[in-house]
């Protein structure tokens, strides 16, 4: 069963992601039927405590929030590229661990890189 | 034709039951902390309240749904939608008994991993949209917390497919016969157990919705079935992620097959474990306080992922020597 590609078996996927979107949809209409619509001015203002809104709600904020999107995305990649070779691990024997330790290293330096650099701290 | 029928009928019903146990988590939840600080939970609606949660259900539906003039109207509209769908389509992969199963790709896992990450893109578009200041630090805090736990979450599977050679749940269960893999990677399985706390936000984790600084976090400007709907999404990931670690760890349907035991239905031990889980998670809801925000990220970045790592150079050692 493992190793084979088969189209047909991704209809159950699909078939589900179409039953949720329906069933968060339908939980939105059917309320539609039943609910009071009755704004006016204040109550559509953000939420800030009861005072009225003080400037920008999109302010500047920290820029450890895009280091920690950056590392991410490179920590997520190496996760991916781990996947395939855990699940063939039997099969590679002694040179795909020696080949995944190299990798695993490399990403280790650049790890330790970004920990001495403080990229991690947060204060 | 016939075949379809099936499929949707099997769908109809994980995601009905699922949708049951949202309703009735949430009464256990409130039970179980309530008993842990001497207090009864819900006691007026229904005997010891049991129909408490049909009531908060039926209110969502006719509570006013509050749109802020200021807010991105589309992205506000479909974030709920789109963390509901992230939670419940997740439940195709998952096997609850040998022959009870929506999907059976190869790989599992990954699929799954995937619309954890698809999840926290209705936290932060939740929050971005709702232009409000607490939505907004909410939705930020959160999509960082979610996206560091993730590494540590993937990595620390890693190991399971190790041992079973495949990413497909089901090969998974089958891998784990005599022994539960918990016994093989109790390290990946602490990680595990972690990572799947702060990947729910949930406590002590709970930072994107500490309610004595940021209200409600990104649904702060939620209100009627849309908050309806993040809730129902984090209670049914709960699931998720209860159910993984079931699977991944504890054996998944298997029990023991002896004496009386083997005449329980196998779904009953699944149900059991994932249970079992929930129990943890409000119990540790009860007891510890909740992490600063910086002690969360480094926790996650400076202990979780190198234990993640350490864990996957251990195991594929000994499986070399072995």
């Amino acid at each position: 069963m493992s190793g084979n590609y088969i189209p047909s078996h991704y209809l159950p996927v699909i078939s589900i992601l179409a039953f949720s979107v329906l069933v968060g949809l339908g939980a939105l209409i059917a309320g539609l039927l039943v609910r009071p619509r009755r704004p006016y001015e204040q109550k559509l203002a953000p939420y800030e405590s009861g005072n009225l809104p003080v400037g920008e709600p999109r302010y500047r904020f920290s820029v450890k929030f895009y280091i920690v999107a950056m590392l991410f995305v490179v920590f997520d990649v190496e996760a991916v590229f781990l996947y395939p070779w855990a699940v063939a691990y039997d099969r590679l024997g002694l040179f795909g661990f020696v080949e995944m330790m190299i990798f695993i290293v490399i990403l280790l330096v650049g790890y330790v890189y970004a920990w001495k650099k403080g990229a991690l701290t947060w204060e | 034709m016939i075949e379809f029928a099936i499929l949707i009928l099997k769908i109809a019903i994980v995601i009905g039951a699922v949708l049951l146990h949202v309703a009735y988590v949430v009464y256990f939840e409130r039970k179980v902390i309530g008993h842990m600080q001497s207090r009864l939970g819900p006691m007026r609606v229904g005997p010891h309240g049991l129909l408490q949660p049909i009531a908060d259900g039926i209110k969502l539906f006719f509570k006013e749904d509050i749109i802020p003039a200021h807010a991105d109207k589309p992205i506000f509209y479909i974030a709920p939608v789109l963390g509901v769908v992230a939670a419940l389509s997740s439940f195709a992969v998952i096997p609850f008994w040998e022959s009870f199963h929506i999907a059976d790709i190869n790989i599992g896992l990954l699929y799954i991993l995937a619309l954890s990450s698809v999840g926290s893109y209705s936290i932060i578009l939740a929050g971005w949209a709702s232009n409000s200041k607490y939505s907004f630090l909410g939705g930020l805090r959160s999509s960082a917390q979610v996206i560091s736990y993730e590494i540590a979450m993937g990595l620390s599977l890693v190991g399971v497919m190790m041992l079973a050679g495949s990413a497909n749940l089901r090969d998974i269960v089958a891998a784990q016969s005599g022994i539960p893999f918990i016994l093989f990677q109790p390290i990946a399985f602490f990680v595990f157990l972690m990572a799947a706390i702060a990947e729910t936000n949930r406590a002590p984790f709970d930072m994107p919705e500490a309610e004595s600084e940021l209200v409600a976090g990104y649904a702060t400007e939620y209100s009627g079935m849309r908050f309806g709907l993040f809730f129902m999404a984090e209670y049914a990931g709960m699931f998720v992620m209860s159910a993984i670690a079931s699977v991944c760890f504890l054996g998944g349907w298997s029990g023991p097959d002896f004496w009386l035991f083997a005449h329980v239905p196998k779904v009953v031990w699944l149900l059991l474990k994932i249970y079992a889980f929930i129990f943890f998670y409000f119990w540790i809801r009860a007891t510890l306080p909740r992490y600063r925000y910086d002690q969360l990220m480094n926790l996650g970045w400076k202990f979780f992922i190198p234990l993640a790592l350490a864990n996957i150079v251990i195991t594929a050692l000994i499986k070399l020597a072995v």
